[in-house]
């Protein structure tokens, strides 16, 4: 309990030091997304009830095309604290028995058929990429008619992935401008975003969709490190009382020594 | 009737009631292995000097972190499968699905990093005392083939997991030996079993990191304690305390190992612990250092890594390897950094040991062979450009100094008197 | 600890400290030596993968015709799955004189099957197809009079030679000593058959 305090006062402090990716409301879309590089995901795999929104966001919107296939149903279910017939009824496929991994339903030749690349298992990109990285992939998509999906994003140019969230997020559109640079090629940087047609959310509700996933994806990357953090707290504890008693010894068998 | 043993005295058995059971039991053992006798002339009745101080925790660490080591790694190999097609789906199953795997993971990949924080401290501590000049100089050489054989061991144990760091990791190493005039490329192949990177290449490093290197390990350390207890330790002053011996034959400046060196060591060890919980429990990629971000997705042959830097224990090489603009050159330049080791205990020709009795010019030296070490470690994982290039040339020339300019300066400076007892005070 | 040049002799106050302190250090380290052991020895229970491997078999019965046998895996072993006849039913008893443990005193089954049936209801039969002699695989020989004049019908090992009833007891002249197992199950439907399951839960 006190770890989890302890963790959730620095978190807040860093919070409020990190940049916010929601614009204050009377700048609105002026210079909306020119930071997008310092933009943090904040996000805390303690959160129980974030973690279980974001299972519910990737099953509604990512399973289709990316699986999980070091995570077993069963397991979500038991870490998530789901009951068996929440996570049968609300979750699981048709047809999945709770032992089985998570997998999409998307033969991987056809999604090499499709997108060029077979959409990458996610169950470890968190630790491959960082939480940052995706929470920046998932925020900073544009309309880009010159690509192949439509769309292109900031965080990975060129993806093969298409704008799946739009119909949450919106349609926005990049504006660039050129940065000169000595001895270097000019570099196109993005200006501001340019909103062009709502989504089903609001910028403040498609954020926390947003957090509410790459948390999730934070759980799924490793589903033991609440586990891990909480049992080093004894571990240290005892180490140190060890530590402390085998100094008593040491001193007082030295005493002998002149 | 009286049996006779083959002197023709009589034999004596132990005569019933003489003594516990436990001591008649340890005196038939006594009498057919010498258990009483190894542990009096090693440990209870060994002598080392009274005035060991913080560098001298090492040792003793190394060999917790060998131990722990072994035991983690025979436990891991009961779940890991090595193989291309099963490798890293076997690391996922180790730290999701067998219980504790993740700890015993953690366990062993911090414990390949904090091994060379040891070994590393281990060895600077012959540095500040000399503890590689005579008549130690077989115990230095010993070491570093301790040194060698865990970097093999090291390399080998991080392909293992078959991430994509892994694979190019190896790639990149293992080309290094196709520098090696006429034989290079021929080698190559020899080593990798295949064309590149593969199942063969995999395969083999898991005997040879499981099974091979171990054994040498355990061998090359136990020659490193028999060679140490030989001629006994050194200490910070650099005092031979053997030349000072008391009425009752043990040097008027040492105590027993036992229960003194026993005793204080169990104190490092729990404050290493503490140190190796932190990490275990709370940051065990260390920002990446420990586990590197891109080993978190499988081994791609057509997909490099943005930068591709082995394990920060390897990277003050690498750096003087990537300084210099021709391949084979730079891959000369890593063998010759590290053979350099082996030549300190002939290069150095200060008539004192000890760092705290020499000059300013040693002094210096080993200061600027510190920061250059460390400096070259840091600039090893960067991207090998621009500002980072000139400062690691700068720093590998430094470093190359300290060991050419040794037998120079070690004999040219004033050095202070060494005092004809350790300097003690209690604690 | 005696007179030594660099080390002085104790007092008897110091040594009792002493040997306080050094017992509590040990303590303390044999406690801290036996929960790291922990870890390593759970290591070796059956791992996620084994479990879910384990989970309950759901076995269809609605294809299984009377007098005939089916053969499912559960939890690596194979299990005797037997729809008995009345005919069959009415062998099962008449032989208690023959049997080593007619009461099933010293086997192991669950409570619905401590019966002379062995089962949950005198149709389905199911057992653990391991001979508890040294683990063959018996033969089903449920005709009478397949293995001798008086043979009322059931299993017959041929490894050594060990015979059970059909209700899996083992008879007399048998090297195996111990009726043949019977695993948790139950019927959550009508000709469904749910191994390792019952109202207990899961089997552990």
């Amino acid at each position: 309990m006190r770890t989890e305090a302890v963790l959730a006062a620095v978190l807040l402090a860093v919070a409020a030091c990190a940049p916010q990716r929601l614009p204050a409301a009377e700048e609105g879309a002026a210079r909306f997304g020119a930071d997008w590089e310092s933009w943090r995901a904040d996000t805390n795999v303690a959160d129980l009830a974030s973690v279980q929104r974001g299972a519910r966001n990737f099953v509604s919107y990512c399973l289709g095309c990316h699986s999980l296939k070091y995570e077993r149903w069963s397991r979500l279910g038991a870490d998530l604290k789901i009951p068996g017939t929440l996570l049968e009824q609300d979750l699981m496929p048709p047809g999945a028995r709770a032992a089985d991994y998570i997998l999409t339903s998307m033969p991987a030749a056809d999604a090499e058929a499709w997108f060029g690349k077979t959409p990458p298992d996610l169950s470890l990109m968190v630790r491959a990429r960082g939480k940052n990285y995706l929470y920046q992939f998932l925020t900073t998509f544009y309309v880009d008619p010159g690509s192949q999906t439509g769309a292109n994003n900031l965080r990975l140019p060129a993806t093969a992935m298409p704008d799946v969230l739009s119909e949450l997020e919106g349609l926005k559109t990049a504006v660039f401008r050129s940065e000169a640079h000595p001895g270097a090629p000019t570099e196109q940087v993005l200006d501001h975003f340019e909103p062009l047609a709502p989504g089903r959310m609001s910028l403040a509700e498609y954020d926390g969709f947003v957090r509410d996933t790459v948390n999730f994806l934070d759980y799924v990357s490793e589903p033991t490190q609440l586990e891990r953090r909480q049992l080093g707290v004894w571990v240290v504890l005892f180490l140190l009382v060890f530590s402390w008693l085998a100094l008593l010894v040491k001193r007082e068998y030295w005493k002998d020594v002149h | 009737m009286t049996v006779k043993t083959a002197t023709g005295s009589a034999a004596a058995l132990p005569k019933a009631g003489a003594g516990s059971a436990g001591k008649r039991f340890w005196a038939w053992v006594n009498k057919r292995l010498p258990v009483d006798e190894f542990l009096a002339s090693q440990v209870t009745e060994y002598y080392a000097p009274k005035n060991f101080n913080f560098w001298y925790y090492f040792g003793s660490l190394a060999l917790v972190v060998l131990v722990l080591q072994l035991v983690t790694g025979i436990f891991l190999t009961m779940f890991y499968k090595p193989g291309e097609a099963t490798a890293f789906d076997s690391v996922q199953f180790i730290m999701r699905e067998v219980d504790w795997g993740w700890l015993i993971r953690y366990l062993h990949s911090s414990g390949a990093s904090f091994f060379f924080i040891v070994v590393y401290l281990h060895m600077f501590r012959a540095f500040l005392y000399g503890s590689y000049k005579p008549p130690r100089e077989l115990l230095w050489l010993l070491g570093m083939l301790v040194y060698l054989a865990l970097m093999a061991e090291a390399f080998m144990g991080y392909v293992l997991p078959w991430g994509n760091m892994s694979y190019w990791g190896a790639q990149v190493i293992v080309n290094v030996f196709g520098t090696i005039p006429g034989i290079g490329p021929e080698l190559v192949l020899w080593i990798r079993g295949d064309y590149g990177i593969a199942d063969a290449t995999l395969n083999r490093f898991f005997s040879l990191h499981v099974a091979a290197i171990p054994l040498a390990l355990l061998l090359l350390v136990a020659l490193h304690l028999v060679a140490l207890h030989q001629v006994g330790s050194n200490n910070p002053d650099g005092i031979e305390i053997k030349e000072k011996v008391g009425a009752d034959g043990h040097p008027l400046d040492g105590i027993p190992f036992h229960p003194y060196y026993t005793v204080k060591d169990l104190v490092g060890i729990g404050v290493f612990l503490v140190l190796f919980a932190l990490v275990v429990f709370f940051v065990p990629t260390f920002g990446g250092l420990f586990l590197e971000a891109p080993n978190f997705e499988p081994a791609n042959p057509i997909s490099t890594p943005a930068d591709i830097t082995p394990v920060w224990y390897f990277t003050p090489y690498y750096a003087m390897l990537r300084a210099v603009p021709d391949q084979r050159l730079g891959a000369l330049l890593l063998l010759l950094a590290i053979v350099a080791f082996l030549f300190l205990p002939w290069l150095d020709r200060s008539p004192v040991k000890s760092m705290r009795y020499r000059g300013w010019m040693s002094r210096s030296a080993l200061a600027i062979f510190v920061v250059s070490f460390i400096g070259l470690g840091y600039l090893g994982m960067q991207p090998a450009l621009g500002i980072y290039v000139i400062i690691a040339r700068i720093l590998a020339a430094l470093y190359f100094l300290f060991f050419l300019l040794m037998p120079f300066y070690t004999s040219l400076e004033t050095v202070k008197a060494v005092p004809e007892r350790v300097v003690y005070h209690a604690h | 600890m005696a007179d030594h040049a660099g080390v002085a002799g104790s007092d008897e106050v110091d040594l009792s400290r002493r040997k306080f302190l050094t017992r509590a250090t040990i303590a303390t380290g044999a406690v801290g030596a036996v929960f790291a052991a922990v870890p390593f020895i759970e290591s070796w229970s059956p791992s996620e993968r084994a479990r879910a491997l384990g989970a309950p078999v759901m076995v269809d019965l609605s294809k299984l015709d009377p007098g005939q046998m089916t053969l499912p895996v559960w939890r690596r072993q194979p299990i005797f799955v037997v729809r008995r006849t009345p005919d069959m039913v009415k062998r099962v008893s008449g032989h208690d004189g023959e049997l080593k443990d007619p009461k099933s005193k010293d086997s192991e089954q669950p409570s619905y099957a401590d019966n002379e049936l062995r089962s949950r209801t005198p149709e389905y039969l199911v057992l653990i197809a391991i001979c508890t002699h040294l683990g063959c695989l018996p033969k089903q020989r449920f005709e009478a009079g397949e293995l001798s004049a008086s043979w009322p019908g059931g299993f017959w090992c041929p490894c050594h030679g060990s015979r059970f009833d059909l209700a899996g007891r083992v008879f007399d002249g048998s090297p195996a000593s111990v009726n043949l197992r019977v695993p948790p199950y139950s019927f959550p439907k009508e000709r469904l058959l749910l191994i390792g399951a019952d109202e207990k839960g899961v089997a552990s």
